[in-house]
């Protein structure tokens, strides 16, 4: 795949004109690495002129400012905060909710203020720029996950929810959705360590609230989110009829990229 | 001699008002105890919030039928309020109905009837509510945190209240010149005749008995609020004026550690300088929360604010698996505690080490590493409390302060600190997705 990152745009003297924050899950996870690529395309599709940091980016520090370690996601903060004010970043758009969240609004006070997208919302922009035009379509009931970062964390339920109607998909709610969404049990650094002792795990309840309105695809905008249902669904003995998808791949799904 | 009456009714009302006051007092010197935090910006915000949120119940009525049920009371008490105002009138000059030569017996009998038609209908309410949390058996009454007094509690407000509107009717109904007039009576008219076979005389009696059980009752209701979870009636307004009005995601930046983590990664600093002649070197400041002291004010606020509703706890997903956390008892426990702190200045003039704190006493570790930091009980609040920076708060004690993070989220800092990544890998790795298939 063609991937410049922000050090060959530099030695080329060129600024391109996004930043895309892969993060640590759509690094390193396999799972998560297949919306990495899946957004990828999109972004060639259309036409967009961006670059990675590849090997010069690191956690954003979410996780441990999550468990309570400050000093340790305010080193992280500062050495990204470096790395992109160097570059002269001015937007980034991620995958993951969590470096949205944390980019978007912790980093301001720590001397990295940046234009902060969601993939979702960034799709959505194209969308309505007429830089990407989406003619394809995909026939399926799908139910969209909030993600806690992305919805009651900074208020934005409807662009995943636009897109999967652009598609031509038959979107159900789920009795819990937008701010009264259940979260899918991985946040606050829950995703690193065994849950504490309950009658239920919460991935587990929350596939329930999904598997309700009996789609063919749970979509989701969150590496994490996805982990967490796709091992609800497996629990539920529902992986051969039901998948786990983000956004992202929908799109590049319906527009066979 | 014919002052009696009055002169006893000041005293009352001088009683009521002043030992409330002496424990809002003490309402407020507890707050203080709390770290000062900034809250003046955008006032204009403010004040919208707290109109639309806590005077409009904005986020009361998402649940529909508490929501609706509650609207009732709450106009209900508003509104009956304005009467308290003519009894304090009689009350002290010793006058019948003060109002009703000044406004007209047209508009004093609509206001009248308007406040028996809102009596009779928070007393429905009321009898719903009660009918809620002892007969319905709803599941956020039933929580183990709503076991004995936070129970008895719940239930004795909505006693006072059924009593305080059946005084209100039943002093209406025995005032027979108000019933002969016919003016206002709404619901009272109803109720005169199961007093009519009685000696005039004895139904004035009953008339004077319940005006004064009355506004005793509501001045017993004042004080009680202090001991009960109800503060929420005049606290809500305060608590939604200085909730935060940052993204919900946005957890804040502690300013100490910006310092030093700055100083960490100056080149130019002397890794080896003493502090300059004459300086005294500083305290270093504690890191997150292990009692109320270190929490900030707005916190403590929210303490005392929550009405222990359950909305929180009801969507929190660590709760409805079945783990310890549950947010309104974080609520319930900091307030117990502060309540605690109080008590010992009170006897001691300061505070003296109990040997006790929030952490632990009274919030364990267990419930705070439930938490999944989803934000669901902060969006339930009707009146913006804020469980979840409290938990926060404490889990930067545990973290900074004793290194007390469950094993595995250590070994996640690690891989975090050696290799920036939560996962052991390389971070020469970082980019190696985009040459796989």
């Amino acid at each position: 795949m063609n991937v410049p990152t922000m050090a060959e745009m530099m030695a080329q003297g060129k600024q391109p004109e996004i930043l895309f924050w892969v993060g640590s899950a759509g690094s390193y996870d396999d799972r998560a690495k297949k919306i990495t690529k899946a957004f990828v395309k999109v972004l060639h599709k259309a036409n967009v002129d961006f670059a990675v940091l590849g090997t010069e980016e690191s956690s954003t520090g979410d996780a441990a400012k999550r468990v309570g370690n400050e000093f340790l996601f305010q080193m992280q903060a500062m050495t990204n905060i470096e790395v992109l004010n160097a570059y002269g970043v001015t937007k980034i758009v991620t995958c993951d909710p969590h470096s949205f969240n944390t980019l978007k609004n912790e980093y301001p006070g720590l001397g990295g203020t940046y234009q902060v997208y969601h993939h979702t919302q960034y799709i959505q922009h194209l969308v309505n720029e007429g830089r990407l035009t989406i003619t394809g379509s995909l026939d399926k009931r799908v139910t969209f996950h909030d993600p806690c970062y992305l919805g009651r964390a900074n208020d934005e339920y409807e662009s995943p929810r636009d897109l999967i109607r652009r598609i031509g998909a038959q979107l159900t709610e789920m009795k819990r959705s937008k701010n009264k969404a259940l979260c899918c049990g991985a946040g606050g650094a829950q995703m690193f360590k065994e849950p504490e002792k309950g009658t239920m795990d919460i991935n587990i309840l929350r596939t329930k609230d999904a598997l309700e309105t009996k789609p063919n695809i749970i979509a989701t905008g969150c590496p994490y989110c996805n982990t967490m249902m796709t091992d609800g669904i497996k629990f539920h003995e529902k992986e051969a009829e039901i998948e786990v998808k983000d956004i992202a791949e929908l799109i590049a799904e319906a527009e066979q990229l | 001699m014919q002052y009696i009456p009055n002169i006893l009714f000041v005293i009352t009302l001088v009683a009521g008002i002043g030992f409330f006051t002496l424990n809002i007092r003490k309402v407020i010197r507890n707050i203080k105890l709390g770290k000062d935090i900034n809250r003046s910006d955008h006032s204009s915000k403010r004040w919208k919030n707290m109109a639309r949120i806590a005077l409009g119940q904005s986020k009361m009525v998402t649940r529909p039928v508490s929501g609706v049920l509650h609207l009732i009371v709450y106009v209900g008490f508003i509104i009956i309020n304005v009467e308290v105002l003519e009894i304090i009138f009689d009350g002290i000059f010793g006058t019948h109905r003060v109002f009703k030569p000044i406004l007209g017996e047209g508009i004093y009998g609509f206001l009248i009837g308007t406040f028996e038609i809102l009596a009779f209908l928070v007393f429905v309410a009321v009898i719903i509510f009660w009918l809620r949390r002892n007969a319905i058996r709803i599941k956020r009454f039933l929580s183990k945190e709503m076991k004995g007094w936070p129970k008895s509690d719940g239930n004795l407000i909505l006693y006072f209240e059924m009593v305080l509107m059946t005084l209100f009717i039943v002093m209406n109904a025995t005032d027979i010149s108000f019933q002969e007039a016919s003016v206002g009576n709404p619901i009272s008219q109803f109720v005169a005749p199961w007093f009519s076979s009685l000696e005039p005389e004895t139904i004035h009696l009953i008339e004077r008995s319940a005006w004064w059980i009355h506004i005793t009752g509501i001045l017993v209701f004042l004080n009680y609020l202090y001991y009960s979870k109800h503060l929420h009636i005049l606290l809500a307004f305060p608590n939604t004026f200085y909730a935060n009005l940052n993204p919900k995601g946005q957890l804040s930046n502690v300013a100490s550690v910006t310092k030093e983590v700055q100083m960490m990664m100056d080149p130019n600093i002397d890794p080896y300088a003493t502090p300059e002649g004459g300086e005294e070197e500083e305290v270093p400041e504690k890191f997150g929360a292990s009692d109320v002291m270190d929490l900030n004010r707005v916190q403590l606020l929210n303490a005392y604010t929550c009405t222990e509703c359950g909305r929180c706890t009801s969507a929190c997903p660590a709760n409805l698996t079945g783990k310890e956390l549950s947010p309104r008892a974080i609520m319930m426990k900091t307030r117990d505690r502060l309540e605690e702190v109080g008590k010992n200045i009170d006897q001691n003039g300061v505070f003296k080490d109990d040997g006790k704190q929030l952490l632990n006493d009274y919030i364990t570790p267990e419930e705070l590493w439930a938490c999944t930091s989803c934000n669901a009980c902060v969006e339930e609040c009707p009146i913006n409390i804020d469980p979840l920076s409290i938990i926060m708060e404490m889990r930067r004690f545990l973290v900074m302060e004793q290194s007390a993070a469950p094993q595995e989220l250590n070994m996640m800092m690690t891989n975090v600190e050696n290799n920036g990544a939560m996962w052991q890998y390389s971070p020469m790795d970082r980019l190696n997705w985009k040459d796989e298939d």
